[in-house]
């Protein structure tokens, strides 16, 4: 496995982490009705756009190089 | 003589000598970590109901670290590219950017130890009664010690069998963090030196959680010092492979880029371990 094909392992661990992060902030939130909670679910929301934005240019970027 | 193999694919594995390597050290590394995850699960699943800590650690520190590694892998995949593409000017901006990273994430980390080490418990015995003081010391001298309480604690079988321990489930969650646990915090405590029994900080002897946290992240950081140190050599000296073996040069690369997405990896397991679960 090359460091492209890792890279693309850990970035779908990275996307499960900030989905994870979401869910656990929003519950925080519903629990303690504390803003920033919620504030913290929306920016893990985002980050898990943001990581499959960057999928698509990685894979897009990195086309010419082998997964092995 | 020329070392075999450190370009070239070898025909009976299908890898050049150093993935190889990597690979079977990183197996090795699972194994390493895999058992320290379970000795986490089996302390937390064996500790006394209502003792294991929630809210202990920093979130918004630990997610800073979090984001810091994984920014990190980033420029390291891109370093390797950068490589592959022949843009070696490109590779060294993004190598400097990975060793950046690799510092930031130590001196965070380096801020969440100092807070923990200088957490105390402290146990007084005026007459025949005993209490229980816990936060962070302020000030400490001959004669006395100066503690601002915590909103979070531990409770430690000492304290417990002293009559401290966690109040039963639903009359107050001991540690709850949020806005309920900030508003708890209370005045500064003057402790008298004369009255302490037992005076000792959140290391790793002083509770279970501690002991593990302070193992695994410590191991973490050791391997985040290991890759950035060799990333430093192949960013200063190292260096001048490039211009006598390129193909080589860019392949250690890659092996340094694999062992810093092991090491990135687990810390995307630790984070929600310690921090949020």
């Amino acid at each position: 496995m090359s460091l492209k094909s890792f890279h693309i392992v850990f970035m779908l661990a990275t996307l499960a982490l900030s989905l994870f992060l979401t869910v656990w902030a929003y519950q925080e939130f519903a629990r303690t009705q504390v803003t920033s909670y919620l504030a913290a679910a929306i920016c893990a929301a985002v980050t898990s756009l943001a990581v499959l934005v960057y999928g698509r240019f990685f894979l897009k970027k990195l086309k010419h190089i082998s997964y092995q | 003589m020329e070392i075999p193999y450190t370009v070239k694919e070898r025909k009976d594995t299908g890898l050049y000598n150093a993935k190889l390597g990597i690979w079977l050290f990183l197996a090795s590394e699972v194994m390493l970590f895999g058992a320290l995850f379970s000795a986490y699960i089996l302390l937390r699943v064996g500790a006394t109901p209502g003792t294991w800590p929630h809210g202990l650690l920093n979130v918004p520190l630990g997610t800073l670290n979090t984001i810091v590694l994984i920014v990190s892998s980033v420029t390291v995949v891109m370093a390797w590219a950068s490589l592959k593409m022949n843009q070696f000017g490109k590779w060294r901006m993004y190598q400097a950017a990975t060793l950046v990273c690799a510092l930031i994430f130590l001196v965070i980390k380096s801020f969440e130890y100092h807070d923990k080490l200088t957490h105390y418990e402290v146990v007084t015995k005026e007459g025949d009664k005993h209490h229980v003081y816990d936060g962070h010391l302020v000030q400490e001298d001959k004669d006395k010690v100066v503690l601002h309480p915590s909103a979070h604690r531990l409770y430690t079988a000492r304290a417990i069998a002293l009559g401290f321990g966690p109040e039963p489930a639903g009359a107050h969650a001991p540690a709850d963090h949020g806005a309920k646990g900030h508003a708890e915090k209370e005045a500064l405590v003057t402790i008298q030196r004369s009255t302490i029994e037992h005076m000792e900080n959140y290391g790793p002897k002083h509770h279970p959680y501690l002991a593990i946290y302070f193992t695994l992240t410590g191991l973490h950081a050791l391997h985040v010092i290991g890759g950035a140190l060799v990333m430093a050599f192949f960013f200063g000296p190292g260096a001048k492979m490039w211009k006598t073996d390129p193909e080589r040069f860019t392949n250690r690369i890659e092996i340094s880029g694999l062992f810093w997405h092991f090491v990135d990896l687990v810390w995307i397991f630790l984070f929600p371990v310690l921090y949020l679960l």
